[in-house]
């Protein structure tokens, strides 16, 4: 089996994206033969682990970054190092000899390092997070989660995707937004699901995250979630803007509330059940085509 | 020793800035001479770690003391290694001038 990566993501958050992702990954599991992962690339906030309460973790590993150190018997207070970082993580006072990085501001770009004509950089390593694996009654799920203060979201992210890397088929749970880790959790993808949600907010925020994916030219559907809900004219944006639709999860009272105890696949309704159907049928087309 | 105390803008008439890292101008004063002298933040609109530069800046202007309203942990934490005291008032409205005037440095 060759590898074939699917992302999913949204404009914002609370669009049941999660949902989405873990139902999907259910779904796909059943009807092939291969084991399925998942990904949560929602590092700041990790949550697609809630809806398999009996897995079991079989793996885990720190994730570090190198933060430089500065030997001040070495060095010349030129301040290069402080003029080329970026993120103004560097702090020096000749006058007083002092220099020191703030671990929370730099990311770790090595640029100090580079510029330093007197070696007087060195590194350390500082955990950044910890990425885990475990066995769920699905398939196997990654997760990873950022240690607190860190602003390496995007570090994690892609040494996660790399932790988790199969030759199999992997769902990629996004962070919500369009920002940097969601950039980073697109890197690579072979399709991109957009779950979106038929209100006024729901069209802008899909819009954003058209023009990213659109960005970063990847082939991409949405998958409209919560549908009969609203009454905005989101498929006749689909339609103004080519965009495939790929199915239509309908609202569903008493689903949603099952979801929100994170006890889902007891009993999903058959209407929900056949829009998955569907929509696991396109995705394994795709996976031909591409 | 030198003061500094954070201002809006560059003259006596301004009035307190009450961030520190993100202070439009820094009002420093020598109490050796009274001598007054205004310099703007160049890190104000710094994304990221501007108190931290602004404390730097401290520093590297050899002061004492700071006046300001709002020191970020970051900055505090800075500052205190640095062996600069912070003095937090909480006077929005005041002139950097009547701040200078209840300092009382005048010889
Ligand atoms: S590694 Fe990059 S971000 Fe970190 S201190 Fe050096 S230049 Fe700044
Ligand atoms: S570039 Fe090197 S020598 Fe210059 S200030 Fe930075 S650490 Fe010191």
């Amino acid at each position: 089996m060759s590898s074939f990566k699917i992302a999913i993501a949204s404009g914002k958050g609370g669009v049941g994206k999660t949902t989405i992702s873990v139902l999907l990954y259910h779904q796909l599991q059943k009807t092939m033969n291969e084991t399925i992962s998942l990904v949560d690339c929602d590092v700041e906030e990790p949550n697609s682990r809630i809806f398999f309460p009996a897995s079991t973790q079989t793996n885990k590993e720190v994730a570090y970054q190198e933060i430089p150190m500065i030997d001040t018997t070495l060095c010349s207070f030129c301040r290069k190092c402080v003029n080329v970082c970026e993120f103004n993580a560097i702090m020096m006072v000749s006058a007083l000899e002092h220099a020191e990085v703030n671990e929370s501001l730099c990311h770790s770009c090595g640029a100090c390092e580079y510029v330093c004509d007197r070696q007087a950089l060195g590194t350390k390593r500082v955990a950044i997070g910890e990425m885990s694996q475990h066995n769920t009654s699905t398939g196997v799920l990654y997760e990873g989660r950022l240690e607190i203060g860190s602003v390496m979201q995007t570090r994690l992210i892609g040494m996660l995707k790399e932790w988790g890397a199969t030759d199999h088929l992997t769902i990629y749970d996004a962070p919500p937004g369009t920002s940097c880790s969601v950039v980073e959790t697109l890197d690579e993808m072979d399709y991109v699901i957009l779950v979106a949600e038929e209100t006024s907010f729901g069209l802008h925020d899909l819009k954003l995250i058209v023009r990213l994916v659109k960005a970063l030219q990847l082939p991409f559907g949405v998958l409209i979630n919560k549908a009969g809900l609203g009454t905005t004219p989101l498929k006749a944006y689909l339609e103004q803007e080519h965009i495939e639709l790929l199915g239509e999860v309908p609202h569903n009272l008493e689903f949603a509330k099952a979801s929100a105890q994170a006890d889902i696949f007891s009993n999903i309704p058959w209407s929900i059940q056949t829009s998955l159907e569907r929509v696991t049928q396109k995705i394994k087309h795709k996976r031909v085509e591409l | 020793m030198k003061v500094v105390i954070t201002s809006t803008s560059d003259s006596l008439t301004s009035t307190f800035d009450r961030r520190f890292g993100r202070t439009a101008w820094f009002c420093i004063l020598d109490t050796e001479d009274d001598a007054i002298r205004f310099i703007p933040n160049e890190h104000l609109n710094a994304s990221n770690g501007a108190g931290l530069k602004a404390a730097e800046m401290m520093g590297e202007l050899k002061v004492s003391k700071v006046i300001s309203g709002d020191f970020g942990p970051k900055a505090k934490q800075l500052l205190d290694k640095l062996g600069i005291q912070m003095v937090v008032i909480d006077e929005a409205d005041s002139l950097v001038q009547e701040i200078i005037e209840r300092l009382n440095y005048t010889k």
